[in-house]
């Protein structure tokens, strides 16, 4: 890999990623008090978490998988529903994961 | 803490406070269990090519996972290095909105601003946004922040010098470990039937678009699942 391309892009991913935070807590108040806007902006992570979840969970490599992260995920679904601690629901979503791959799940 | 700059005035009532040691918990909770993630980006990242400086100038510099894991896996799948950070830019795009809400919620001086930026993330919004006041959300957030900036950089570090003694990181399910992580800060969100109905029509979408669009795109696909579910339930309330 072009060493300076890497660092092209990683200059380039922390000004921009940067200069988004910044610019969320920067819009003026009076943009919040419209209705509309804030649903959308508590809406909106939602929906990027859930895809998050989801992707992370059955793609690899640009293709829809099911595979042993499936598992993981159902212990950490199951863990929030026991309420269980955070590091637990992470932990229990890791060793399942790793279990089902280690009995070639 | 400015108590002078909160607009309700006085102290919450008593029955809505949170002790500050249950903030400082749960804060603590989040942020240690997701900054020992960073080690799953060092090993990612140094995996896909890129060297121990460049691995950590990402955890340090641009310091949101998601769009860390994106931009190595576009330059790992032979990007190049502008559609690369063009994708980890639009995941970071989800950090302006969370800024957008807090902002109202922390109401931080001018001058800390610049400073606090680089901390609004998906786990410090998720923190201080489940807090019940100002108070115990600032805690939340500084807690969170702090705890995590310090652990995800440490462990980026140790996952990135530990890359080839581990061998297959799969192997020890920790690919696992950020889904759990979303899964985690999403379910408290899922209060009422929008919120669940934008969670799954993001899903569908997200995971629909995911063979025929490029890396980064679905899941900006996804989120137009929020003015859409919006846009419906409006109607509706119109109709009835």
């Amino acid at each position: 890999m072009n060493g300076t391309a890497v660092w092209i892009a990683v200059g380039l991913t922390a000004v921009g990623c940067y200069l988004l935070k910044l610019g969320g807590l920067l819009v003026p108040a009076h943009t919040l008090e419209r209705p509309l806007v804030r649903r959308l902006a508590a809406l909106l992570p939602v929906a990027l978490l859930a895809a998050l979840t989801a992707q992370q969970t059955f793609s690899a490599d640009g293709a829809l998988v099911v595979d042993a992260r499936g598992a993981g995920l159902a212990a950490a679904a199951l863990a929030l529903l026991l309420r269980a601690p955070f590091l637990v629901v992470v932990a229990s979503a890791v060793v399942v994961t790793a279990a089902v791959r280690a009995l070639g799940g | 803490m400015d108590t002078a700059a909160d607009p309700h005035g006085g102290p919450p009532p008593r029955d809505a406070a949170k002790p500050d040691r249950a903030v400082v918990r749960d804060s603590l909770g989040v942020g240690v269990a997701v900054g020992l993630s960073g080690f799953a980006f060092g090993v990612t990242s140094v995996g896909a090519g890129l060297d121990l400086l460049q691995t950590c100038a990402l955890s340090l510099l641009v310091f949101t996972g998601a769009s860390q894991f994106a931009l190595v896996g576009a330059l790992a799948a032979g990007g190049n290095p502008f559609t690369a950070a063009a994708g980890a830019f639009f995941l970071g795009t989800r950090n302006a909105f969370y800024g957008l809400r807090l902002s109202q919620l922390l109401a931080l001086p001018r001058a800390v601003r610049p400073f606090g930026a680089h901390w609004v993330i998906d786990e410090t919004a998720a923190v201080a946004l489940a807090q019940p006041t100002r108070r115990a959300a600032r805690i939340g957030f500084t807690v969170t922040g702090l705890t995590l900036y310090v652990l995800w950089n440490l462990t980026t570090l140790i996952g990135a010098l530990g890359a080839e003694a581990i061998g297959d990181t799969d192997a020890w399910g920790l690919d696992a470990a950020g889904p759990a992580v979303f899964l985690a800060l999403l379910a408290p969100m899922l209060r009422s039937t929008t919120e669940r109905a934008v969670a799954a029509l993001a899903v569908v979408l997200g995971l629909g678009s995911l063979p025929v669009l490029p890396a980064g795109v679905p899941v900006l696909v996804a989120a137009l699942a929020a003015p859409a579910v919006l846009w419906l339930s409006g109607r509706g309330e119109a109709r009835r």
